[in-house]
């Protein structure tokens, strides 16, 4: 593979914290690849590590937290090793992120139009230099860009304030705060997780024809399986700090192999399964601190042996297909 | 804010000052010592003579009585003679606001140019030395009597090093014309550094032990509500989208942060006419609460009555200001 294709290559990630109980491992040796214009589907239960591992990406792991190792290389450079001040120019206008709640991502004390013209000052490297015109170009990018994400009368909407604003329309603003600079990639985390029902099918919607029209990639942090079917070209299964599979969303979600993403899958509830039981998995997630070198889905598996009780290695099972199971045999890559 | 909502306001300082009133009325009917008493001293006086006295200064009534009469004059704008000047109490009072206002205004800038950085700087270093000397300093600040820690500032500065003055608003070669009676500005208009510098040098030492509580207060409120911030989701979102670190802090975070400290400031603003009492009897500022101070010594009824109704109207405007600062902040809450 070569950097042309591969966006974002994480590496054996580690980030950890440093909790009055002890070391959490929060990531522990994770891989990710993102390939140029596709969107990545991860899921995960709360506390999978989802969220820490893009955090760590985007270099917003606070004390008590810290990467311990691992590498990140975007477009080949490794930004674990950049300064502050070269993180900071690649955050929004390379990597940018949209939060769970828009809610309480937008800050309430600023109007909407400061919170998305700063984001262009800071960024877009096409406006001109200063002055009344730089104010004048910024104030058109931002009329542009809500009316991108489809808000009725940007112009005069850009000076109210985001409590102002419906729930949906919130989270509009802030994809259009995300997307203004034209990032590379996006990263959003639980998008529609704070939103009705309507309004969830919407924004995806909206995210998706963004990246289609302006060829970036996604990646989409949701623990919803349904959204990662409709939405995503691969999907990435976490637990417990681990990748436990991934491959191409069709194959993952038609042939699961590992028995926590046959889990995940068997507790959604299906018409066509009308009737029969819904079946959770049981139990719940290993407390991070401390855990023994085995099988972390070990006390929940339906079908553990004596062989789990030992540290599992990632297998190939197929093309493009991977999975953590000690019950795959690891196949040759072609 | 709409003029209903202005007047509504208005009208609740009818009870405030009305209770105000019945209050003060009663704690000086009820502290021993009578005015007429100490009037006469250890001069000779006949007992009718006496009487007169009485019945001049409308101290003849019963208590109730008195309160009517109060009362009646207190609503159309007379307010009573003080029995010491023998003048309106108003003008008299009028006269020393100046003084006092000045001194609280300085204390108050003094307050908020401290106690704002100190506070930010204590939150963003957590738990370094500064935030750990901060917190020893601002208990220190709340705690000092201001009496004990004026004079220690006065040992200090104007006897031991003998940099400053011990008492009064301003020497007597640098005393001018007044203009707005505030003497910081009065000496600018007059074209008078040295009486400038002069009138700063005897401002400085009251104005730091009338706002030391005060800064200590807002200095912690600045720190909580900075913490409370920083940990806040649009504050990783701020951070998300790549903006200076500069930025973050004082558009973001502190914007949010003085929601707090602002609406506390107005009203401990309140508080410093308390502290003036004190701080003015120290430093020897001819300013209002020194006035009321030896009003009291004097039971000079009026005046005290009038003072305190005038803390009351004060104290209650303070508290508006802060309703009025808070909503411009935070444009989530209306009127």
């Amino acid at each position: 593979m070569s950097h042309n294709e591969n966006l974002l290559e994480v590496d054996g990630l580690r980030t950890v914290f440093d909790t009055s109980e002890g070391m959490v491992r929060a990531v522990d040796g994770v891989d990710v690849t993102v390939r140029r214009g596709e969107c990545l589907g991860v899921v995960g239960e709360s506390g999978s590590g989802k969220s820490v591992t893009f955090s760590s990406v985007m270099g917003l792991v606070r004390s008590p937290g810290r990467i311990e190792s691992g590498s990140i290389r975007f477009e080949g450079r490794d930004l674990t090793r950049l300064s502050p001040r070269e993180m900071r120019a690649i955050r929004g206008r390379d990597i940018s992120m949209t939060m769970q709640d828009a809610l309480t991502a937008l800050n309430p004390a600023l109007t909407v139009g400061e919170q998305l013209s700063e984001m262009l000052d800071a960024h877009d490297e096409d406006l001109p230099a200063r002055g009344g015109a730089r104010r004048r170009a910024i104030r058109d990018k931002s009329v542009e860009m809500l009316r991108l994400v489809g808000i009725p009368s940007p112009d005069s909407r850009l000076d109210q304030y985001p409590h102002e604003f419906s729930g949906g329309m919130r989270q509009r603003i802030m994809i259009a705060i995300a997307l203004a600079p034209g990032p590379k990639l996006l990263i959003a985390d639980e998008p529609t997780t704070a939103l009705d029902v309507t309004i969830q099918a919407q924004v995806l919607e909206l995210i998706s024809e963004i990246r289609a029209r302006l060829g970036m990639s996604v990646v989409l942090i949701t623990h919803d399986l349904g959204v990662v079917a409709e939405h995503c070209d691969r999907v990435m299964v976490m637990y417990a700090g681990q990748v436990v599979e991934e491959g191409a969303t069709v194959d993952v979600i038609s042939n699961p192999q590992h028995p926590y993403t046959r889990g995940l899958l068997g507790s959604i509830p299906r018409l066509s399964l009308r009737g029969k039981p819904i079946r959770p998995i049981q139990g719940q997630v290993p407390n991070l601190v401390g855990l023994p070198p085995q099988c972390r889905f070990y006390s929940r598996c339906p079908d553990r042996t004596e062989a789990c009780l030992q540290f599992v290695e990632m297998r190939n099972v197929g093309s493009d297909r991977r999975a953590r199971c000690i019950a795959l045999t690891q196949e040759e890559v072609a | 804010m709409s003029l209903g909502k202005l007047a509504e306001r208005l009208l609740h300082l009818v009870p405030v000052l009305l209770g105000v009133s019945v209050i003060v009325f009663l704690m000086m009917a009820l502290t021993p010592g009578d005015p007429v008493d100490i009037m006469i001293g250890d001069q000779n006086v006949t007992p009718e003579q006496e009487q007169a006295m009485r019945e001049d200064l409308g101290l003849d009534l019963p208590v109730h009585r008195q309160f009517f009469v109060f009362l009646g004059n207190a609503v159309q704008g007379d307010f009573g003679t003080s029995f010491y000047h023998r003048r309106p109490v108003l003008d008299v009072i009028v006269e020393r606001l100046p003084a006092t206002i000045e001194l609280s205004l300085v204390a108050l800038i003094i307050a908020l140019v401290t106690a704002i950085p100190l506070g930010v700087l204590a939150a963003i270093r957590r738990n370094s030395i500064l935030d750990k000397m901060a917190t020893v300093g601002s208990l220190l600040g709340v705690s000092l009597p201001g009496f004990w820690f004026g004079i220690l500032l006065l040992m200090l500065f104007a006897v031991h090093l003998q940099l400053l003055p011990v008492s009064g608003r301003i020497g007597f070669s640098s005393e001018i014309e007044p203009i707005t009676h505030f003497l910081l500005i009065d000496t600018l208009l007059r074209g008078r550094p040295d009486a400038f510098w002069d009138a700063l040098k005897h401002i400085l030492l009251p104005a730091i032990t009338l706002g030391l509580p005060m800064t200590a207060i807002l200095m912690r409120v600045t720190r909580t509500s900075m913490l409370e911030v920083m940990r806040q989701d649009y504050i990783v979102f701020a951070e998300a989208k790549g903006l200076k670190r500069g930025r973050i802090l004082f558009r973001h975070a502190l914007k949010n942060a003085l929601i707090p400290t602002v609406s506390v400031a107005a009203i401990e603003t309140g508080s410093l006419l308390g502290g003036n009492m004190i701080v003015e009897t120290v430093f020897g500022w001819p300013g209002l609460g020194r006035l009321v101070v030896e009003s009291v010594f004097l039971r000079n009824y009026p005046l005290v009555q009038a003072a305190v109704l005038f803390y009351a109207v004060t104290y209650v405007l303070l508290n508006f200001i802060a309703d009025i600062l808070y909503t411009t902040l935070n444009p989530r809450v209306k009127l």
